[in-house]
């Protein structure tokens, strides 16, 4: 019996995934299921789909998700778009730990501390705009907060360094003799970047561009805060916590966190399907 | 800008240096068309940096690289159009074998038929048909080293460079690809400049072998030349030289030197004077004889085949490596000798 199952590698070091195993379900499986369950039963009784019916015929809460994306989809290609060029050049410097330090500090500030000094320093009163009106580059305060681009620099300033090291982590990956091959073969830079850093680079940042769009989704802080939570920026999370601890619905709530779940995951599932249709090899140039 | 029909590569010169280390000090070198040069040394002696800036992918820190009369040293690697196989190979690991040969083609814009055909030629001749839609990680070693060669020729450079390309195959197979790349240089007409550090490769494939060491060139001269008579005792003891022999030279109408207590002759390389030298002889010179002048005690003998491959022990503490056709075992005492013309004295 016991060497039955220790040829299908399970031992006794495989007890030690036990604890791994219990937080996993006490964390993350039982509320998913507590909360998809609680999602089919209204508050108010009557049919099971009650909730998902009423959150598509509402069009304040449906366009949460178009609000949502709004934000999330240029939030995550600005970062993505940002961290190539950025994450291409560190590689090649000596010393990249200074600059990469002073670029990941954002992560630990966390989105309240930097939505704080966004404030003040984006502000109508703030320092850029006092800069601005000084210099008389503009005749009246740049509206950068409360709004749209409130929470699009915010979840910037937050999302980059995350976007950029992880990034980072796939351009290294990439062997530096491939680009020195290619410019012997007389491919100039772009040509470089085109043909051999981008094919190799594709799938790591499609797992990127998923990560990252999956942290923009959720935005809450940034969008109560920094932006305008009645308008433009009510994003999905902020119809949940109204639905949960304003009218005090949480079978809705859920309901509005399951949808939320669902389009993440269907975008995700979507880049990666997309995915397989890239080469998605070893980026390295030599025997494996 | 045809320059395959260039007369000469001219190094000038050329340095490079890393902060404060000088990792090329002035290497000049004149390549002819048609020419396979080696680069020998051992590792950190700068070759692979020589390599590089010849390449373009390392630029000079002084010195300049003319073909002919036109200065290239200011060129990227994109601008210089040379071949390149690197010690990893470099493959693109996404394009099909047929898409890496033809990379080179394919950034010069050259028509799709054209690009088709020459591609073909070039599989042809490196004996890799029928492989050309196989990814590189599908192929073996000797193969992925196949197309790497196909891929750096298939543009007709002026010059190919090679960074030890047959260091990461099996012993076998380095001797086929060795018969390869010599077959291959032959029939393209092109320069080749070959890095490695055995001495073998160098010997067996090259016109010309330059020695460097330190960044410097210790000597420049064809395999026989070197084989035969190394200018240095460090070019020696690189050239199979085992035994370097520190001894007194006592400069008559021979030259004589003393190796484990006996006196021989040996044949000077630049000895102007008697005084302390370095006597240099190879294991496969040294012969057990019954009246040899030298008397030793085997230390170890391993068996060869052919023959045994041996460390003896003279009286006065001097290690030999040496070779023998009869039997020797371990703490036999024998009696070894060479011959004058096999041994090399250098100044020490």
């Amino acid at each position: 019996m016991k060497g039955a199952l220790a040829r299908k590698g399970f031992d006794g070091v495989t007890l030690l995934l036990l604890p791994a195993v219990f937080f996993v379900i006490a964390l993350f499986i039982y509320p998913f299921l507590y909360g998809l369950f609680l999602s089919f039963a209204p508050k108010d009784g009557g049919w099971w789909l009650g909730n998902y019916a009423k959150f598509f015929s509402d069009p304040f809460l449906y366009d949460t998700i178009g609000k949502t994306l709004l934000v999330a989809v240029p939030v995550t290609i600005m970062n993505l778009a940002c961290s190539v060029p950025v994450a291409l050049r560190v590689r090649l410097m000596l010393k990249p730990k200074l600059l990469t330090t002073i670029l990941v500090i954002p992560i630990t500030l966390g989105t309240v501390l930097v939505a704080e000094g966004m404030l003040n320093y984006f502000g109508p009163r703030g320092w850029l705009n006092r800069f601005l009106m000084e210099f008389h580059l503009v005749s009246e305060p740049l509206h950068l907060i409360h709004n749209y681009w409130g929470v699009f620099l915010s979840l910037v300033i937050t999302g980059f360094p995350f976007t950029f090291l992880l990034t980072l982590s796939y351009v290294t990956g990439i062997d530096p003799a491939l680009e020195q091959a290619g410019a012997m073969l007389g491919a100039r830079g772009w040509d470089r970047f085109r043909h051999i850093l981008m094919p190799l680079l594709l799938p790591g940042l499609m797992i990127t561009f998923c990560l990252s769009f999956v942290q923009a989704f959720s935005v809450f802080p940034s969008a109560v805060l920094l932006g305008a939570p009645a308008g433009i920026t009510r994003v999905i999370s902020v119809a949940a916590y109204t639905a949960a601890f304003e009218e005090y619905d949480y079978s809705m709530a859920s309901a509005i966190a399951m949808i939320m779940a669902a389009v993440q995951v269907g975008i995700v599932a979507l880049l990666l399907g997309l995915q397989s249709l890239f080469y998605s090899g070893p980026a390295g140039g030599g025997k494996g | 800008m045809s320059l395959r029909n260039f007369k000469a590569l001219r190094l000038d010169a050329m340095s490079r240096d890393f902060g404060s280390l000088n990792a090329l000090k002035g290497i000049t070198l004149n390549v002819e068309r048609g020419e396979f040069i080696a680069l020998l040394g051992p590792s950190g002696c700068g070759k692979s940096t020589a390599l590089n800036c010849l390449a373009g992918l390392l630029p000079l820190s002084s010195g300049a690289i003319w073909l002919d009369d036109k200065r290239i040293d200011t060129l990227g690697p994109e601008g210089r159009g040379f071949g390149m196989v690197f010690q990893n190979y470099a493959l693109f690991p996404h394009m099909t074998v047929r898409k890496n040969i033809g990379f080179g083609l394919r950034m010069q814009n050259r028509p799709k038929d054209e690009i088709a055909r020459r591609v073909e030629e070039a599989m042809r001749l490196v004996r890799l048909t029928n492989q050309g839609d196989k990814l590189p990680g599908q192929l073996s070693g000797g193969q992925q080293q196949r197309v790497a060669i196909a891929r750096a020729i298939v543009v007709e450079p002026p010059l190919v460079l090679m960074d030890e390309p047959l260091s990461n195959l099996d012993a076998k197979l380095r001797l086929e690809m060795r018969a390869e790349i010599r077959r291959i240089h032959a029939s393209l007409g092109c320069a080749t400049i070959y890095v490695t550090h055995d001495q073998d490769e160098a010997l067996s494939l090259a016109d010309r072998i330059v020695v460097l060491r330190d960044g410097q060139t210790r000597q420049i001269g064809t395999p026989a030349e070197l084989y035969g008579r190394p200018a240095h005792s460090d070019v020696a003891e690189f050239m199979g030289y085992r035994n370097i022999v520190k001894t007194a030279a006592i400069l008559g109408e021979h030259l004589e030197v003393t190796i484990g207590g006996a006196k021989l002759w040996g044949t000077s390389v630049d000895i102007v004077a008697s005084g302390d030298a370095l006597a240099a002889i190879r294991p496969e010179d040294l012969s057990v004889t019954a009246d040899g002048p030298i008397s030793a005690i085997v230390q170890t003998a391993e068996y060869r085949g052919r023959d045994f491959f041996g460390v003896a022990l003279t009286q006065d503490g001097t290690e030999l490596y040496f070779r023998s056709e009869v039997s020797v075992s371990q703490g036999e005492a024998i009696r070894l000798s060479a011959e004058p013309h096999r041994i090399l004295v250098y100044a020490a």
